[in-house]
């Protein structure tokens, strides 16, 4: 197993976490080819998570395009995090760990871990910017509902950026006792790696059913990109098939990939929305869960390789987009889907796959609120 | 005479806060170079952090301030920071434009002591520390190694953490350079209680709370551990 992908990846972090990093790591290097333990995550994911999700077309959508969405947002709590968060618990399992933190953004990741430390019996704990928890305030209902702790993180940007900083601050401090169930395939290594890997189900399943359907692999697949989980996922079975174009699509305040540099955040060193002298920068996008400047390290890999390319997305594109699968198919996306679904109608190709990542349920007060143009730049991420 | 090693985060006022952290006792000097998400720190030297960025405390100027210090003390100065500010200035001009402003060596907070070996910087073992890796970092340390005395981030705590004494046991027992703990060590009782076991401590947070109160209230406050340690050397 490598620790990074190109000159990204690696382990930014104190001393204190190098052991759990380790003890992970190892338990990874035996799970991931065991049998009893894909078994029983084969199980969970069929009979508990929703799997296999479907290939649906959407002539309305796009009605000059062959178009299919994945359909990650049937999934149970509604987003392909939940493939994550079932995989990380098992493996928390295994290792004994009765304590899970997690940090989150949109609140998806901290409903899908809380879910599933309810149907494990597990105790815990979610980091939440207060600013995200402004925008998402039904998912921190649900969260309350299914018995996790929500703690609110007050400083700096109040979003996700923060939340993960103290989720690791957390870590730091109750490493022994205490599972870090990460949502993207962001943080030291092994967590980029285990997380493309139990997302990888969804380009698995995508590449089978367009070959099935149309005889023939897409032209191109997008997916957006905010740490890039569900991006990731939807690429990797794709990756040696060199004729499919791979598109990322970012949050333009957002674009880690696009407008970013080296940098070191959260545990790895990747592409990061900083300034000159390495501080880190406040990211802006409606979308809470593309609100990050930080993307996953694979990701910048494939970006310098030339594999995967990666475009902005405004808001007022999302928007657009939002709004036109709900007339035009009856899908409700989310916000982050929402940039995926504008840049695959204006791609240029014919056969497009698009991972529809979650739905929008948790997004309508903030898409009742939007007043159009309101978009801000990127600025510095220091509060004065 | 046991070791006493006071942090401040690099300011402005910093170089006269350090001379009077040194002529009340302080044997050793880290200066902070802030950074934006310190992943190791606890509430107070993050703000402090956020205080110092809002002042305009970029790394050139961080340098600055480090050129200004050494103007004014003779004792080590330890730049203390994170990977990010070295990885945009860019690691071997970082150390090379560090030393030629006066310092003696570095803290990389987030850099494992298997990462990035060329840079010579004192290393940091922790309690959960495997005793392979109290080896790896004993071997590499510059001068003297760094013993996270908790699990968790910097900040005052009401008492010294005892996962001291099994890691000065554990480290002694591989290596002999000087042992230091912090993290954590914020009162005169904790300090002699930690020097009890090693060969210095460090304080960070609470330094730096004094110091937002003058160099009368941190010189003050650097005499009350220097004079406990001291206390502990007659003993």
């Amino acid at each position: 197993m490598s620790q990074t992908f190109g000159v990204y990846g690696g382990r930014y972090v104190p001393e204190t976490l190098i052991p759990a990093l380790d003890e992970l790591e190892s338990a990874w290097a035996s799970l991931r080819d065991d049998d009893s333990f894909r078994a029983e995550l084969h199980h969970l994911l069929t009979t508990y998570a929703g799997r296999p999700t479907p290939l649906t077309r959407v002539e309305r959508f796009a009605p000059d395009q062959r178009m299919y969405l994945k359909r990650e947002d049937l999934m149970h709590t509604g987003a392909h995090k939940i493939n994550n968060a079932v995989g990380q618990a098992v493996i928390a399992q295994r290792l004994g760990k009765k304590r899970i933190i997690a940090e989150t953004g949109a609140g998806q990741h901290g409903v899908a871990t809380a879910t599933v430390c309810a149907r494990f019996g597990l105790e815990c704990i979610v980091y939440m910017g207060s600013e995200d928890m402004r925008r998402q305030a039904p998912n921190v209902e649900r969260m309350g509902l299914l018995g996790a702790e929500v703690r609110p993180v007050e400083f700096g940007t109040r979003t996700l950026k923060e939340a993960t900083s103290e989720a690791i601050r957390d870590w730091i401090a109750n490493v022994d006792t205490t599972y870090y169930l990460i949502g993207s395939c962001v943080g030291p290594a092994p967590y980029p790696e285990i997380v493309r890997e139990l997302q990888r189900v969804i380009g698995h399943e995508a590449r089978e059913q367009i070959l099935q359907v149309e005889g023939r692999l897409p032209e191109t697949v997008v997916a957006c990109v905010g740490g890039g989980s569900n991006a990731i996922g939807m690429f990797y079975d794709f990756v040696p098939d060199e004729d499919v174009r791979l598109i990322g699509v970012e949050a333009a305040g957002a674009a880690s990939l696009g407008t970013g540099r080296p940098g070191v955040l959260h545990g790895a060193r990747s592409s990061l929305l900083a300034d000159e002298d390495g501080q880190i920068m406040d990211a802006h996008s409606i979308s809470a869960g593309l609100d990050y400047p930080g993307v996953g390290p694979e990701h910048a890999y494939l970006r310098d390789t030339g594999r995967a390319e990666y475009v902005p997305c405004t808001d007022d594109e999302a928007l657009a987009a939002f709004h036109r699968l709900c007339e035009t198919e009856g899908i409700v996306p989310a916000l982050e889907s929402s940039h995926a679904l504008a840049r695959a109608l204006d791609c240029g190709d014919e056969l497009v796959v698009v991972c529809l990542s979650g739905r929008g349920d948790k997004d309508l007060a903030e898409v009742l609120n939007y007043k159009p143009g309101s978009q801000v730049e990127p600025g510095l991420g220091v509060s004065t | 005479m046991k070791k006493l090693v006071v942090y401040l985060m690099a300011m402005p006022d910093t170089p006269k806060l350090v001379q009077a952290a040194v002529d009340a006792g302080a044997d050793i000097v880290e200066l902070g170079f802030p950074f934006s998400d310190p992943l190791a720190d606890g509430p107070v030297i993050r703000r402090a952090g956020e205080r110092a960025l809002a002042a305009g405390m970029r790394t050139k100027r961080c340098l600055e301030v480090l050129a200004e210090t050494r103007a004014r003390v003779s004792v080590p100065l330890i730049v203390m920071t994170y990977s990010s500010i070295f990885d945009a200035y860019g690691w071997e001009r970082l150390e090379t434009d560090a030393r030629s402003a006066g310092a003696t060596s570095f803290i990389v907070v987030d850099l494992p002591a298997d990462v990035r070996p060329e840079l010579r910087r004192v290393q940091l073992v922790a309690p959960t520390s495997t005793d392979a890796r109290l080896k790896l970092a004993a071997g590499s340390t510059d001068g003297w190694l760094y013993l996270v005395t908790v699990t968790g981030t910097t900040g005052a705590r009401t008492e010294l953490a005892p996962t001291l004494a099994p890691l000065a046991e554990r480290t002694r027992a591989v290596t002999d350079v000087p042992l230091y703990a912090g993290f954590g060590i914020s009162t005169p009782e904790h300090a002699r209680a930690a020097a009890e076991l090693v060969d210095g401590i460090a304080v960070g947070s609470r330094a730096v709370e004094a110091a937002e109160d003058g160099p009368a209230e941190l010189a003050r406050f650097v005499g009350s551990l220097r004079s406990a340690l001291d206390a502990v050397a007659v003993a």
